[in-house]
């Protein structure tokens, strides 16, 4: 791809706004994360680094302990791609959007995250700006704003005065929105409703900590059992005929 | 610091092998050239709302309905951002007004 400067300002301009409600809570979260970090004695520059080199919000709370404990690097291996196999699912989902992107495509894959594959999915580039470069700072923008956040709660969490309480909900409304932008299309009632109902179940069954695989199961096999049962499959069948 | 300078630095690069496979696997198993299998395909049409569901309860999933404030704030924050994006129909519109309102509720109404 020949950079085209023009272009690339012209997409940084209609995807910024798309980012702002990740902006919002990546900071929050973020400097959450670099305060905690610090307060179990790993300064800026280690919070930094785990967010810069594994980018996994959640998992990397969940490191907390790993690092608080016996050495033991295959256990933070399992517990990460557990951990993070819902990314398996975007990727999934993004296989034909990343289509035809070049060497673009591989940073793209590396910068997936819940919420840059909502993004990413559900906003299209508005027409005469460039998909590659819209798609590159989507990603590149969640990226920064989480090392970001980072950097700020390693280095000066105790001077924020803003009262944030409640502003992690900022993220619980993206997902609510994208979730509802989803199901405006009438083919995509019963996958939504599906993935509700089966992370309804997952947590009623198998409680708030481990919730996200069983869930990713029951939506994997409910998913199938609906293919199977699927009534537009005889007409998908005389359409290709 | 608990383990050595060294150890944390393996333990990163360990969890961030595991966040990187699950990445890549997706792309690594059905390479650009080669033809998407059709179940795949499918699921690649399904699971977006299915994931983005996934995504909204687990959002939810420390919520305690059982005891006071019974889960309230954040119902009626969602609430709130059905109702907007019915209206306006405008994606920031509704997450700023929906987190505005459960910012409000959290540190007036139910403290």
């Amino acid at each position: 791809m020949v950079f085209d400067k023009a272009q690339a300002k012209k997409a940084l301009a209609s995807a910024f706004p798309h980012t702002i409600p990740v902006l919002t809570g990546f900071l929050f979260l973020g400097t959450a994360y670099g305060i905690l970090m610090h307060t179990k004695g790993y300064g800026v520059v280690w919070s930094v680094l785990m967010s810069a080199v594994c980018f996994c919000g959640s998992m990397q709370f969940a490191a907390i302990p790993l690092l608080t404990t016996a050495f033991n690097p295959l256990q933070a291996f399992l517990l990460s791609f557990l951990v993070n196999a819902r990314h398996l699912f975007y990727g999934i989902s993004m296989l034909e959007k990343y289509k035809g992107l070049g060497k673009l495509r591989g940073l793209l894959i590396l910068l997936l995250c819940d919420e840059t594959f909502s993004i990413c999915h559900s906003i299209n580039p508005p027409e005469g700006v460039n998909r590659k470069y819209f798609l590159f700072w989507l990603s590149i923008l969640n990226y920064l704003y989480w090392v970001f956040g980072t950097f700020l709660g390693g280095v000066a969490g105790n001077f924020i005065a803003f009262d944030t309480n409640g502003l992690e909900f900022v993220l619980t409304a993206l997902f609510t929105v994208l979730f509802l932008e989803q199901v405006k299309v009438k083919e995509n009632w019963i996958p939504g409703i599906i993935g509700i109902g089966a992370s309804v179940i997952s947590l009623v069954a198998f409680g708030a900590d481990s919730l996200v695989i069983p869930a990713m199961a029951i939506i994997l096999v409910a998913l199938s059992l609906f293919k199977a049962a699927e009534p537009g499959r005889n007409k998908n069948r005389r359409n290709t005929e | 610091m608990h383990l050595s300078a060294a150890q944390t630095m393996a333990t990163i690069l360990a969890v961030a092998a595991g966040a990187v496979l699950t990445r890549a696997l997706p792309f690594l198993a059905f390479p650009e050239k080669r033809e998407i299998p059709p179940f795949v395909s499918y699921l690649g049409r399904m699971l977006p709302p299915a994931m983005m569901g996934l995504l909204v309860v687990y959002c939810f999933k420390d919520v305690n309905v059982t005891a006071m404030p019974f889960g309230l704030p954040e119902l009626i924050s969602v609430l709130v951002i059905i109702l907007l994006h019915k209206w306006k129909n405008n994606v920031l519109l509704s997450i700023a007004g929906g987190t505005a309102v459960f910012m409000i509720l959290k540190q007036t109404v139910f403290v």
